[in-house]
């Protein structure tokens, strides 16, 4: 025991340690042997296993809990569907009042909930007091306003069904309010699976929410390991999965997700830049670093994991970030002195052990500061690796410890170049007092959450989540919402299908394939046998006598703003109306893709025009279509044997969504949103980059501008398949692209076999997003297989059912493809002078 | 009971009220070695040479000297400061450093030690400040002192603060103590007077016996970027300090932004100041933490380029123990635990006292204690 006077003597801080005894003595009164909660009452595991959940700051068990199996999973499922109808049918308002109550408990019983993360988890009793549990509580007040304005500001939507929820160990409480809370709010039920490592505050949580009053089965509770989620995931029962996780974990629930028709969002890894430029404020920005690196042990997939530095200011930064660490404080999460709390497990430790050896071994410069951390528990001091080069392992692997990778820059354009040189794109920091490089860099980097002059800032109104590699669907915000919505009258869904087609499309072209389009409803382009038989674009020999052949057209690709023979070298003969050949039309293979997604790649300054400019371009399109419509509506008629009022129709359709996008382009605005941060936090919706798309059969050409159209306007680049059956519509097209101003790569058209050309788009890494118009059930099986093959770069996909309707106007479906075209990316920017 | 490494009373005996006697260069030796000092306050397992150095330094009451350097206006106006950064650091400095128990009953003993108890009123007169001066001499019930374990501590103030018109009578009631008397100076509060007067009331009061004098400077140099002329006249108070310490008020709460407090600190600390102050207490708004953060972290950097750490004080508005504790945490933060010695920080209040007594009885007894049972300063 510390003496006044010794105190004195050192004016050291002296332990002040938060007490954890209420967190023991709920364990002891409710465990220490913890079963599921299913359907509001504990419910102990059917095969009676269970692991061992330790406290990591000294290594010793605290408590079992229950290792879910295939059975305990179907109860869990089988009570939230139960439960399912009677929460849905609740009034927003009724729904909302559930949702405050939550949040009122989680703050009524703050302090046992902090203490319990904090001994779970080992993460410092201040994150857990002040950070993790009162934006937990947040996250249900705000989400208790959308359950509120749900059939207002929502209208037309409803919940999802019954959500699986697999959190991890890095935030326990908080990974599942950022879950539980849009879900509830919209309607769903949920079973949710917290990690094995830190399952104790999601079954304290079960508990307030029954003595909140929440209704048995909307929340179950299924604890356990990697093999219980994988068991969640799959159960028939689940409409929707919502991960947090690793981004290898994110790659298997992709796959296995397939095809099935549930709805899929990923918060997965980050390896993500904290950019110090020379005009910056620098003893600010030291703070910064120890926010971004050293919050939660480094645990954090946001984490400001490298540092990038203006290279002439590198030393000196280096020396004062050095001093910095050193009066960092490691020890026993539970004292109020300490930053940096204890490891989750011995297995991540060994890990970070392992990558800092592989950073040395690889020739950075290893500096940790002069003290030891405590022996007893799982500790790791903070490191700063100097002298990294971006090729190195820690450069680019996530460490997810407390560990700073640091590399210097030159120029803005580099520090853009360097952030952006990785799989991931979950979050940034850019620190500068100069506005302009500020807020330049912070667009250009491609991450869902940019901090100016801050870092790691959360809040329950702003959207988070990542780009590329680091996953899908964003958390918070109003834009948080669509991962747990749907249409209230859902489309003709291909999932239902999925179960019964099992054999693929056949490979090929064309016709065999819209014999099996018999489920669709009503097209206005569909062939229609009854009609009669329209006017040929090939005229036949006249009464008049004979008139010379037409000029034979070869229908090639569009690559790169040029017409390109195939690479393949192979034709296919276009049947139209009544089996008469009406041309031929070249046969795409993988390398017409490779060639068109690198067209595609060099197009990127598409995505900086402005909104006008892209309107503009769209608008001309239109223009041009129009003039070249009697052409075009003769090729309709005959490729699809529909009527000439049918054809016209599909011209008409093909125009107004020309025009539609054409006005769209400057529309799609973003927001700001309302956060407790002294400045603006703007969301801001931006391209994917390039967008693979598979058009459906039908309405070839009023489709396919009705799927490249919302994607031109927000800027993205397009490779587009179109309908294999009526393909010539659409190389017709090129000619009117040609006319119109669009800029070489931005739209690319590859005709052939969807079957071939679509899973090339899958698995390639340079593509974004793939959206697969289905034309009817047999498309499933393909479609499953491009979302199988998505998990390669984890792009985004958009499976469209079959049925759409191309020729109405329909302000959900637009608004539908708005936000499938873009990602938002959400920049804080405090001030203050 | 670890024996104390630098005894009070000692050092109480060889010097005078007025005392300044340790030489520059012993100073500065000092304050290299503490700037180097300050990089490793570790945390877990701190070397015990380190800790043995900042026992040494941590009671150090010789006042920290600054010889000043040219004007380099380049470095001096070269301050970036991000406001939002600056208040999220200040905001979480209490929340990552609970400072509980003994240590929180230690740090403030300390801050009576750091404190410039201070009377600064147009009704001042003679009487008043010879009862401030007996309260500086014993700051705390002895038997309080005694409780807490250091009855032998001799524990007092920083100093004295008065007018010049109180310095005479502050400096015969406190002769003998080793308390200086500190004066404000140069037309304090707002110095909107001529130089002559400001410079020649700096001369009078050191001649009247004040041992440190505060100045404030003329806010519109900076507000209208005379810096020139601001470097000019805190250069020549400093000289008619002669040997007194003297504290450079920025009146903070009256400059435009927290770019300019870093501004005028730095043209202030290379015109030669040996402390760097908040506030006359007068403005509407006096001490924050983030301004005082913006200020250390510049003492910081002009450490790092001349070799000298100089001393921080904020005032005004530090009415309570627990705001003691802040200042004490923020230095201790940023500075290294060697920049709370008494010559390095000093806490100009006038109430926080009472408050102090209070939380150190609290300690003690474990009840809530009340005004009324601490002598009146």
């Amino acid at each position: 025991m510390t003496t006044v006077r010794e105190a004195l003597d050192t004016l050291d801080y002296v332990a002040a340690p938060e007490s954890d005894a209420e967190a023991r003595a709920w364990i002891a009164a409710e465990g220490p042997d913890f079963d599921h909660w299913i359907d509001g009452d504990w419910r102990a595991p059917r095969a009676e296993e269970r692991f061992a959940v330790y406290n990591p700051a000294d290594g010793v068990q605290i408590a079992s809990a229950a290792q879910g199996d295939a059975a305990d999973i179907a109860a869990a499922v089988a009570a939230a569907g139960a439960a399912l109808p009677a929460w849905r049918a609740l009034s927003g308002g009724d729904r909302a009042r559930h949702l405050y109550a939550l949040a009122r408990h989680v703050q009524k019983q703050h302090r046992l909930l902090a203490t319990l993360e904090t001994l779970d988890n080992g993460k410092p009793i201040r994150e857990s007091r002040d950070l993790d549990i009162p934006l937990a509580a947040r996250h249900f007040y705000h989400h208790a306003g959308w359950a509120q304005l749900a059939e207002t500001e929502l209208a037309g939507l409803e919940g999802v069904g019954v959500c699986a929820q697999i959190i991890p160990w890095n935030f326990p409480l908080l990974m599942l309010a950022w879950k539980v809370a849009p879900a509830l709010a919209m309607g769903n039920t949920v079973v949710l699976k917290p990690a094995e490592h830190t399952p104790l505050t999601a079954l304290r949580f079960a508990r307030l929410a029954a003595e909140a009053g929440l209704p048995p089965g909307v929340l179950n509770i299924v604890t356990g390991d990697g093999r219980t989620g994988a068991l969640l995931v799959e159960h028939p029962g689940v409409d929707k999965v919502a991960f947090t996780g690793s981004t290898d974990v994110g790659r298997i629930l992709r796959q296995a997700t397939a095809g099935t028709g549930k709805a899929l969002t990923l918060e997965l890894g980050g390896k993500s830049p904290f950019v110090v430029f020379a005009d910056a404020d620098l003893d600010s920005a030291i703070e910064g670093v120890v926010d971004a690196i050293w919050f939660n042990q480094g645990q954090v997939c946001c984490a400001g994991s490298r540092l990038l530095v203006q290279e002439n200011i590198a030393e000196a930064l280096y020396d004062r970030l050095r001093a910095r660490m050193e009066s960092l404080r490691v020890g026993s999460p539970f004292d109020k002195t300490v930053d940096i709390g204890a490891i989750i497990a011995p297995v991540q430790l060994e890990r970070i052990r392992a990558l800092c050896a592989a950073g040395e071994a690889e020739g950075a410069r290893c500096w940790q500061p002069t003290w030891a951390v405590p022996q007893e528990g799982w500790f790791f001091p903070p490191t700063l690796f100097t002298d990294v080069a971006p090729a190195s392992t820690i450069a680019r692997e996530e460490i997810f410890g407390p560990v700073l990778v640091a590399m210097t820059f030159r120029t803005p354009d580099e520090a853009v170049a360097l952030a952006n040189d990785t799989r991931y794109g979950l979050a940034a920091s850019v620190w500068s007092q100069d506005l302009d490089t500020a807020l330049d860099v912070a667009r250009r980097i491609r991450a869902g959450t940019v901090w100016v002059n801050c870092t790691n800032q959360f809040d329950a109104a702003s959207g988070f989540g990542g780009y590329q590699e680091s996953g899908f669907g964003r958390e918070g915000g109003r834009e948080g919402l669509w991962a747990y919505l749907q249409p209230r009258i859902p489309w003709v869904d291909v999932d239902g299908a999925t179960e019964e087609v099992v054999e693929p499309i056949h490979a090929g072209l064309p016709r065999s394939v819209a014999s099996t389009n018999a489920s669709v409803s009503p097209d206005p382009v569909s062939p229609d046998p009854a009609s009669p038989d329209p006017a040929s674009p090939i005229p036949a020999t006249s009464a008049a006598g004979t008139i010379p052949p037409r000029i034979d057209r070869t229908a090639k690709m569009y690559i790169g703003g040029r017409q390109v023979r195939p690479d393949g070298g192979y034709s296919s003969p276009v049947v139209g109306a009544g089996g008469v050949v009406i041309g031929h039309v070249g046969l795409g293979n993988r390398k017409d893709v490779r060639n068109a997604v690198e067209a595609a790649r060099g197009a990127a300054s598409w995505g900086l025009r402005s909104g006008h400019s892209r309107a503009q371009v769209l608008y001309f399109l239109g223009e041009n279509l129009d003039a070249r419509r009697t052409e075009l509506e003769a090729r309709i008629a005959a490729s699809c044997g529909c009527s000439a009022v049918a054809a016209i129709a599909e011209l008409d359709a093909a125009l107004d969504a020309c025009f539609t996008w054409a006005a769209w382009a400057d529309k799609w605005d973003g927001a700001v949103h309302d956060t407790p941060l002294r400045g603006f936090v703007a969301a801001i919706h931006e391209p994917l980059d390039i967008v693979g798309v598979v058009a459906p059969d039908t309405s070839p050409l009023s489709a396919l501008l009705g799927l490249a159209g919302p994607l031109l306007a927000t800027g993205n680049r397009v490779v587009l398949v179109p309908s294999q059956t009526n393909p010539l519509v659409a190389t017709d097209l090129y000619q009117v692209l040609e006319t119109s101003d669009l800029p070489a790569g931005v739209l690319n058209l590859i005709t052939g076999a969807r079957a071939d050309l679509a899973p090339v788009l899958a698995d390639h890494d340079e593509v974004d997003a793939l959206w697969f118009a289905a034309d009817s059930v047999g498309d499933g099986a393909l479609a499953a297989e491009c979302e199988r093959r998505s998990a390669g770069n984890l792009k985004q996909t958009w499976v469209l059912g079959p049925g759409r309707d191309w020729h109405a106007r329909d302000a959900a479906f637009e608004r539908d493809r708005l936000r499938h075209a873009t990602q938002v990316k959400n920049i804080w920017l405090p001030h203050g002078v | 009971m670890i024996p104390h490494p630098v005894s009070e009373e000692g050092e109480d005996g060889m010097r005078e009220p007025s005392g300044f006697s340790a030489t520059t260069a012993v100073t500065s030796d000092r304050n290299t070695a503490a700037a180097a000092a300050m990089r490793s306050d570790g945390a877990a397992a701190p070397a015990e040479a380190n800790r043995a150095a900042q026992r040494a330094v941590a009671t150090d009451r010789d006042v920290a000297r600054n010889p000043g350097q040219p004007l380099n206006l380049d470095w001096a106006l070269d301050v970036r400061v991000n406001r939002s950064a600056v208040e999220r650091r200040a905001a979480t400095l209490a929340t990552r450093r609970a400072v509980k128990r003994e240590a929180q009953a230690a740090w403030l003993l300390h801050a009576v030690r750091l404190l410039d108890l201070t009377t600064l009123a147009g009704d001042d007169t003679a009487g008043r400040v010879r009862r401030l001066c007996g309260k500086a001499r014993q700051p705390v019930r002895p038997e309080i002192l005694e409780a807490l374990g250091v009855g032998d501590l001799a524990l007092r103030v920083g100093a004295v603060c008065v007018y010049h018109n109180q310095v005479a009578t502050a400096v015969a009631a406190l002769a003998g103590s080793g308390i200086p008397v500190c004066a404000v100076s140069t037309g304090f509060p707002a110095g909107q007077i001529p130089f002559a007067l400001r410079r020649d009331q700096v001369r009078a009061s050191v001649e009247a016996g004040a041992a440190e004098i505060d100045i404030v400077i003329h806010r519109p140099h900076v507000l209208t970027g005379r810096w020139n002329q601001l470097y000019d006249e805190v250069a020549a108070f400093k000289e008619a300090s002669g040997p007194a310490a003297m504290k450079t008020i920025l009146a903070t709460g009256e400059l435009a932004t927290l770019s300019q407090v870093g501004q005028a600190s730095r043209v202030c600390l290379q015109a030669g100041s040996d402390f760097i102050k908040t506030s006359t207490g007068k403005e509407k708004v006096n001490a924050t933490l983030p301004v005082g953060l913006v200020m250390v972290r510049t003492m910081r950097s002009y450490a790092e380029r001349s070799g000298h750490s100089c001393g921080f004080k904020p005032a005004g508005g530090i009415g309570s123990a627990k705001d003691a504790i802040a200042w004490l945490r923020l230095v201790r933060e940023e500075l290294g635990t060697e920049a709370l010695a008494p010559g390095r920080l000093r806490l100009g209040a006038s109430s926080v006292l009472a408050d102090i007594e209070r939380q150190l009885e609290h300690h003690v007894t474990g009840r809530y204690s009340a005004f009324r049972r601490h002598p009146l300063a």
